[in-house]
């Protein structure tokens, strides 16, 4: 079988701080490490080597790279300084970006759905919205099972103004500028895209 | 003659391990004169504190007992203890340093009868043991010692107790004060050797928190007759046989948030110990975690040997972090098999951590002064005024630092025929 390097190349090159896959010394710390691990398909030190051996259908069909909460433990104490975290993220972004991304994968549709929305039609992050939207994405019985299964950790939020109930209306001071910088990262994204 | 001006020269050799004890011996044995320094009250460094060497696993005490008996029998080399260099002044050829000599409060005379150990009731953690069990105030570091001179803990002598002390021969002195010495050289060569990475700082494992989680240095006392449990293996926390055990090779090491670099020793120190283990327990199961596995220079062969005790288990993983079982004790390994996939968590007796080597030059033996040249780890390297020999210059097993040593020897000589 012939071994491809054009997938992994790629990637370094094209996918955020895919160049950094090169570094990793499969010691196995951040698999370890995660508090999602059992969960995962692959686990990072896989999924790298994965890419390192151009099994380019695995990586990004995988949905392993989605399920990052983003803690950071692998960051800490991978030996070799590798932003772990970081290139999952990039890992994801480039499977959508190669329309391997599942739309339906919860957590791309809260990122370029709910969250996306939230954040871009205000200005800023509407926490009792976003929350919501959240917790009813698997329908109305599945939500109201969630919100009472968290209603002490909502009111604690509420009681220490951590959670505001009212949800944002309006937009920010300054929306137009907002608006305009989003747009411009939106352009030189596209460009870089379609670039690669 | 120019020639005979250089010869007389002295060379100061810094560290009494046995890289400084080769370098010293090498050079006064072909007619030079040498000064050797040592922090600690008596000689030996690290190596006096191991149990075996590998691949033969034979004691050190044989090969530093030849290395002391040629410093006592050179009328050339002069040993000071408990000093310590304080400056380093002039160029190679012509040298001043300043030496501070802490006082030992017991003097030449002693005979090492022990009747004062005998008599004294204060007891210390024992630091040639790395605190695990108490030693009197005045010793002997270990009965291999040499100088076999005993000496006194400065906080013991301010005590009545230390006035007290019977000594046939009157050596006992709580009065003694440091003295400052300025010694002219022609060369130095700076063998401070390494001490072990702190292994608290890998926050992960959990030594220091969890009581059967120990590191290979001390695990290399706990099978010395001489350590804390006279040479079984015993675990910390209720002095059970050790019959289940795993060693983490590259604990702190080849890790940018800790060492960065690889101390070439670790996983044969592992292997070795795996023997100590197998040999006093023949069913004792033993694990050795690795990234992958350094057997250096010529010892293969060793590890081959090791590989082929069906008692031993390898895991290529780096384990993520130990947890320790509430109710037992027992330390618990987590990490992913990076062979398999599948992640684990397995329960220990005890685990021991492969720690690496910190040159001391990096933090509390730096070179006074601005004569030397260091590399990004601290390590002495080619380039400054001093030399450096043993794992004070790399990372070294006892054979490669005493050929390094050696090798150093001879520059030594040559830098001191230098004019000044």
């Amino acid at each position: 079988m012939a071994y491809d390097l054009s997938f992994a190349q790629d990637v370094y090159k094209n996918s955020e701080m895919g160049h950094w896959i090169k570094m990793c010394k499969q010691c196995g710390v951040c698999a370890g490490s995660c508090p999602l691990g059992p969960h995962w398909e692959y686990s990072p030190r896989q999924l790298f080597q994965l890419v390192r051996g151009g099994k380019k259908e695995e990586v990004l069909k995988s949905q392993s790279m989605w399920m990052c909460t983003s803690c950071y433990n692998c960051i800490v104490r991978c030996p070799r300084g590798l932003p772990i975290t970081h290139i999952v993220h990039g890992l994801a972004r480039y499977a959508s970006v190669k329309g391997y991304a599942d739309p339906n994968q919860v957590t791309n549709r809260f990122a370029t759905k709910i969250f996306w929305t939230n954040i871009v039609s205000t200005g800023r992050v509407g926490e009792a919205m976003l929350t919501m939207r959240l917790y009813f994405v698997d329908g109305l019985a599945a939500g109201i099972q969630r919100g009472l299964e968290m209603k002490d950790s909502a009111l604690g939020m509420l009681m220490t103004k951590r959670l505001n109930p009212i949800p944002f209306r309006g937009k920010i001071k300054g929306y137009a500028g907002f608006a305009a910088m989003i747009a411009k990262a939106q352009e030189l994204e596209a460009k870089r895209e379609a670039g690669a | 003659m120019a020639d005979d001006q250089a010869a007389s020269r002295t060379i100061l050799v810094v560290g009494g391990g046995i890289s400084g004890l080769t370098a010293a011996v090498e050079a006064a044995e072909v007619g030079h004169t040498v000064l050797l320094v040592e922090r600690e009250p008596q000689l030996g460094g690290r190596v006096s504190q191991h149990f075996q060497y590998f691949p033969k696993l034979c004691s050190p005490s044989c090969g530093l007992e030849i290395n002391y008996q040629r410093v006592k029998n050179n009328p050339r080399i002069r040993v000071l203890t408990l000093a310590e260099v304080e400056a380093i002044s002039g160029q190679e050829g012509d040298f001043t340093v300043r030496i501070r000599q802490h006082p030992r409060f017991v003097t030449e005379k002693c005979t090492a009868c022990g009747e004062c150990s005998k008599a004294c009731t204060t007891m210390v953690a024992n630091p040639f043991n790395f605190g695990m069990d108490q030693v009197k105030a005045i010793r002997n570091s270990h009965p291999m010692a040499y100088p076999n001179c005993y000496f006194m803990d400065a906080e013991y002598a301010r005590s009545a107790e230390a006035r007290t002390l019977p000594c046939p021969v009157g050596a006992i002195d709580p009065d003694m004060q440091a003295t400052v010495l300025e010694e002219h050289v022609g060369s130095i060569v700076w063998a401070t050797g390494w001490r072990p990475y702190d292994a608290e700082k890998i926050q992960p494992y959990g030594f220091g928190r969890h009581v059967n989680v120990s590191t290979n240095m001390r695990f290399e006392r706990l099978a010395n007759s001489y350590g804390p449990t006279s040479g079984r293996l015993l675990r910390p926390s209720d002095g059970k046989e050790v019959k289940k055990i795993a060693f983490i090779q590259c604990a702190g090491s080849r890790d940018h948030n800790h060492l960065p670099f690889c101390s070439r020793v670790c996983c044969l120190a592992s292997m070795k110990q795996a023997t100590y283990v197998r040999e006093q327990y023949p069913d004792a199961q033993v694990t050795i975690y690795y990234i992958d596995l350094r057997a250096m220079d010529r010892y293969e062969g060793f590890q081959k040997k090791v590989e082929a005790d069906p008692g031993i288990t390898w895991i290529k993983s780096k384990p993520a972090r130990i947890d320790e079982d509430p109710a037992s004790k027992d330390p618990i390994v987590i990490g992913e098999n990076t062979l398999t996939g599948i992640r684990y968590a397995d329960s220990y007796d005890m685990v021991v951590l492969a720690t690496g080597m910190e040159p001391t030059s990096a933090t509390t033996a730096r070179v006074p002064g601005h004569s030397a040249a260091y590399d990004e780890y601290g390590f002495v390297v080619k380039g400054g005024q001093v030399l450096s020999s043993g794992c004070a210059a790399s990372p070294l097993d006892v054979a490669g630092a005493v050929q390094a040593s050696t090798a150093v020897a001879l520059k030594a000589i040559q830098a001191a025929a230098k004019r000044g």
